[in-house]
């Protein structure tokens, strides 16, 4: 695997437990979460695709069946967050990014 | 392969259902349709035909367009009467000439109005009612009459009387029968109805058989009857019955009734193998059906045989519930008990018009049929208790008996609905749909909802959906837990009181030691909920944060395009100038879209997250708080001006609505809350709609309980009369708190009320004899939300790591790029989105 470069988008607490946040990264709008008060974060695009809005970031987070989602704000659809894998409809699949955190900061990495 | 020809003879209400059926087939490009019309137009809605009078155009009455059959390739004619049949070359002729070959034909011909044989029945201004043309016929001579008979006193005789009614002619109902509506209503419901509607102003003249029409004294016509006596009018609208028109079928040798109709089987084909009939035109078990509904089964069941499938008709339940008049009536399987032994039971009210009468068997274990005149609430119940031979209770008589103190009444929520009652209006799709998709296998959420199309457009059904599937099931015999989802194995009612009573105060604690997994989209809200009612925390805490769903995690109610809306409270509808001033302020300043909402207050929409805490800000300054429209908790009390300053108040109603606005403002609950109080009867306010309604009386306060506008309206009921403040607060403290212990997540009031075992006089023995000991009890658990309110936008705006999430994002001050706004009517709105047409999933917020 290649390795990466990363880019320190916020710090770790800026990240209320088992919330999302929205962060700007190479001219994207990224949905970043954490899972619980742990480091486990994952990182996928933040526009809904089914209302067409930069909402993700703020929709619930839950279990489905053991994968860990976001809920859409807005009509609820759910996206798997390890792969963006939308549940409700299996041809849409959100893109997603690599993530870390390292020491105390949520940084978001591309290949070099 | 060959495309079969299929020709539709007729394009009324079910010819065009048999269509449009065949359309959606999947088999659809198998066939080729063409279809004749012997009015100027397609088919249009015939039911509603009497809208035409006030207001509706023919655009509005039209079921079908010439775009739509362009579309999916379907041929028409209208203006073209088919006039003869060639079964043997399988060919038809029509009036114009035309010859068509199918191989498969329909007759979907309806039925033409039966004009009894009475001498001048021909002269002019003697009309019926059945096509739009007809309609205009009677609207022109309305415009030269004074007044007009309707011969017949059926259904449609009444809807016709109503229309003449409605004319401004002085109308009058002529029957043959000793009674109106002979056919559905028994003696004294007749006479009840006839007495209501004779008050109404129209005149009703029963046992007059008419002899002859001739030229009248003082007006148009005489009209001589039997009897000797004689009536004078301008004009006559003949609505003695329906005949089906077999003319065609008599014509071409296929069987007919005795009395008339077309002969079909379960599959709806003819004596002819190629020949289908369906709707009015049809005989079946030597049953005609002169209503809608059995013609669509008809028509299904047509479309099914013709495509290989099984669906048959095995007849239709012709019970009916209507408004005549304004007074309801409804008739209800064997309304004249006959069947062999039948009792009856009949409660009569001349006081206030009602008669209300049930046909039991001879064991008195069945409800056979019923009959009802001036109060028409108990029709659903009724009615399914027929349909599905539901066991009568002990004593029959309190299925018609008004409530009376300690009497239970019934409590069958979702079962109480007919089939034929529409439960998804984007889609058309009735109880009896989805009762029938769910025996044939549909019996999850999902799979219903993809195969019925209900819940699939704006989504508002769903829930009711949700009900209607679980209703089923259990009668399934299949076991429906009322877990609150996968996560815990428990009902909302339980992890309730397992909060109050293990003192819980967070989700993780709870899901510790009562669930599994890490909670989802249904549980986190509904416990974020119930925690919130309870112990009253600030929701955007550490611990509660992550169970807010899209409007409480920001404090505001999400728009399409992810801003938001902002609504300050403005208890009771009251507001200062100056507060209006500064209201128009903030507005401008902000260049948000404004307007007044249906809750008597004012809306901002279109601020971003970022521009949320400085609006709060402003808004705190001018001394406005949260008026919590993001919540599932009380939105407003709307009040009338009362006795403040109209000259009809008998209190002072702008006060208490005020008073009971602040002193449940904050209050979480299973879902929202609205409130009306109206300073007299008249109901500016519309208290009666409400989940709380207060009316003042000269004596006190009524208060109403359990109403609900929205999705399926439902009237207040009358919880108690005459009350003073003290108690009246005691008792919403009591209601409110109850409702919150024991409803359903996102249940209103009103379906709590519906669902509730013994109903009312049940809500009524626990609030007001506290039959379960727990009155005090309540009423301190409300007394801890009224005494720990505090306003959440306050809150937030002093907790700066709170504020840190209210920027689009994280990591710089840019805004959302996404978001165009256009200029309407001078003010902005948002963007439109590609609109939604998937699947909108179940349950949670819209609040
Ligand atoms: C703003 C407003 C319409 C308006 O422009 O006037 C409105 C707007 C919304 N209504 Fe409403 N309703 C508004 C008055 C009403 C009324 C009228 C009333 O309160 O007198 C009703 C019918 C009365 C009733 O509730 O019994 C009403 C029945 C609904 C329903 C159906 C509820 C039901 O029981 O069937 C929903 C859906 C739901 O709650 O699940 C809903 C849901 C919504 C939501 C929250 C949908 C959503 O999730 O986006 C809308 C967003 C509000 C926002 O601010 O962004 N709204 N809504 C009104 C706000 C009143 C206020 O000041 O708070
Ligand atoms: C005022 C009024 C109110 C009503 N209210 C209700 C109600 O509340 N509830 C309810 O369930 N029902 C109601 N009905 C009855 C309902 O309208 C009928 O049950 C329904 O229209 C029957 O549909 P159909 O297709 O069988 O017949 P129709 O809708 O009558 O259609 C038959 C069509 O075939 C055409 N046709 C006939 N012969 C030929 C031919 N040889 N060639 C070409 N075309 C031909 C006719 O011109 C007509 O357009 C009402 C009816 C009226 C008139
Ligand atoms: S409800 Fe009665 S008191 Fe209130 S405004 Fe209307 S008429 Fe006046
Ligand atoms: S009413 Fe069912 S989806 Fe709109």
């Amino acid at each position: 695997m290649q390795p990466l470069n990363w880019t320190t988008v916020c710090d770790l607490d800026d990240i209320a437990p088992n919330t999302g946040v929205c962060a700007l990264f190479e001219e994207q709008q990224v949905a970043i979460f954490r899972i619980g008060k742990t480091e486990q974060l994952y990182a996928i695009d933040n526009v809904d695709p089914f209302g067409k809005a930069s909402v993700l970031s703020r929709g619930l987070i839950g279990d489905c069946d053991g994968d860990i989602v976001v809920a859409s704000p807005l009509y609820k659809q759910q996206f798997k967050l390890k792969n963006g894998q939308c549940i409700e409809d299996e041809s849409v699949k959100l893109k997603t990014f690599a993530i870390r955190a390292h020491g105390g900061q949520i940084q978001l990495g591309l290949p070099h | 392969m060959r495309q079969q020809k299929i020709i539709v003879v007729g394009n009324g209400m079910v010819g065009h259902k048999f269509i449009d059926n065949l359309i959606q087939h999947p088999d659809y490009a198998q066939y080729q349709i063409l279809t004749f019309s012997e009015e100027p137009r397609l088919a249009y809605d015939r039911v509603k035909l009497s809208s035409y009078f006030s207001g509706s155009t023919v655009d509005d009455l039209m079921l079908t367009s010439s775009d739509y059959y362009d579309e999916h390739g379907v041929q028409f004619i209208v203006n073209d009467k088919v006039t003869d049949i060639d079964k043997a070359a399988k060919q038809i002729t029509t009036a114009s000439g035309r010859v068509e070959s199918y191989d498969k034909l329909v007759l979907a011909t309806g039925s033409f109005p039966f004009v009894p044989p009475i001498p001048g029945k021909d002269s002019p201004h003697c009309l019926v009612y059945r096509t739009i043309e007809d309609l205009e016929a009677i609207t022109a001579s309305a415009a030269e009459s004074k007044v007009g008979v309707v011969v017949g006193g059926g259904l449609l005789g009444l809807e016709c009387a109503n229309a003449l009614h409605e004319l401004k002619l002085e109308a009058h109902v002529v029957e043959f029968a000793p009674r109106l509506m002979a056919v559905q209503l028994d003696e004294g419901g007749g006479n009840v109805l006839s007495r209501k509607i004779q008050a109404l102003g129209v005149s009703v003249h029963c046992e007059k058989n008419t002899k002859e029409i001739v030229a009248g004294e003082t007006l148009r016509y005489r009209m001589n009857f039997a009897d000797g006596s004689h009536l004078e009018t301008d004009m006559i609208v003949f609505s003695a019955g329906i005949r089906p028109q077999d003319e065609l079928a008599r014509q071409f040798d296929l069987t007919i009734g005795e009395r008339g109709g077309i002969v079909i089987d379960d599959n709806c084909l003819t004596s002819d193998p190629n020949i289908y009939a369906v709707g009015e035109c049809a005989l079946w078990q030597n049953r005609i059906f002169g209503l809608v509904a059995p013609g669509y089964t008809m028509a299904k069941a047509a479309v099914s045989h013709l495509t290989g499938g099984d669906v048959l008709f095995q007849g239709a339940d012709m019970s009916t519930k209507l408004k005549l008049l304004g007074v309801d009536v409804a008739s209800i399987g064997d309304a004249h008990a006959q069947s062999p032994g039948a009792l009856t039971y009949t409660y009569m009210n001349d006081v206030e018009g009602i008669y209300k009468r049930i046909v039991v068997n001879p064991e008195k274990t069945q409800l056979l049929g019923a009959v009802l005149i001036g109060d028409t609430e108990a029709y659903g119940n009724l009615l399914t208790m027929t349909l599905e031979s539901m066991p009568l209770p002990e004593q029959p008589e309190i299925l018609i008996l008004p409530a009376l103190d300690g009497a239970p009444s019934a409590a069958l929520g979702v079962n109480a609905l007919p089939d034929t009652a529409q439960i998804c209006s984007c889609h058309d799709v009735t109880k009896g749909d989805l009762v029938c998709a769910i025996q044939d296998g549909a019996t999850d959420l999902g799979s219903l909802k993809s195969c019925s199309k209900a819940g699939t457009g704006c989504g508002g059904c769903t829930a009711m959906v949700g009900q209607v599937l679980n209703a089923e099931l259990e009668k399934m015999g299949v076991e429906v837990n009322d877990h609150l989802c996968s996560h815990f194995a428990y009902s909302r009612q339980e992890l309730y009181d397992i909060i109050r009573s293990k003192q819980i105060k967070t989700f993780d604690a709870l899901l510790a030691e009562y669930g599994e997994g890490s909670g989802c989209m249904v549980c986190k809200p509904a416990i974020g909920s119930i925690l919130a009612t309870h112990w009253n925390e600030y929701v955007l805490s550490d611990d509660h944060i992550q169970l807010q769903d899209t409007n409480d995690i920001f404090l505001a109610n999400m728009q399409r395009d992810g801003t938001y809306s902002v609504v300050p409270r403005i208890a009771a509808g009251e507001i200062t100038p100056k507060q209006l001033i500064a209201l128009g302020q903030i507005g401008e300043k902000y260049d948000l879209y404004t307007k007044i909402t249906g809750g008597q207050r004012i809306d901002f929409f279109g601020a971003q997250l970022h521009e949320l805490p400085p609006i709060w800000d402003e808004l705190i300054a001018a001394g406005f708080e949260t008026g919590h429209a993001y919540g599932k908790s009380l939105r407003t009390v709307k009040s009338c001006v009362g006795s403040t300053w109209c000259r009809f108040g008998m209190m002072d109603s702008v006060t208490m609505a005020v008073n009971l606005e602040m002193r449940y403002k904050g209050l979480r609950s299973p879902h929202k809350l609205k409130m009306g109080v109206s300073g007299c009867t008249r109901e500016c306010a519309e208290a009666q709609g409400k989940d709380i309604g207060i009316i003042a009386t000269d004596k006190g306060w009524n208060l109403y309980v359990c109403g609900n506008g929205g999705m399926k309206p439902r009237h207040a009921d009358l919880f108690a009369s005459d009350l003073d403040d003290a108690t009246l607060i005691q008792y919403i403290d009591r209601i409110l708190m109850f409702y919150c212990r024991t409803a359903d997540r996102l249940q209103r009031t009103s379906v709590w009320m519906d669902n509730m075992e013994g109903g009312l006089d049940y809500l009524k023995s626990v609030i007001i004899d506290d039959k379960l000991a727990i009155g005090s009890d309540l009423e301190q658990d409300m007394a801890r939300v009224v005494d720990t309110y505090e306003c959440e936008w306050k809150k937030t705006l002093n907790s700066p790591e709170r504020l840190k999430r209210f920027a689009h994002f994280i990591n710089s001050p840019a805004t959302d790029d996404s978001l165009v706004y256009e200029a309407d009517r001078g003010q902005n709105k948002a963007r439109i989105a590609t609109p939604v047409t998937e699947d909108i999933i179940e349950t949670v917020t819209v609040d």
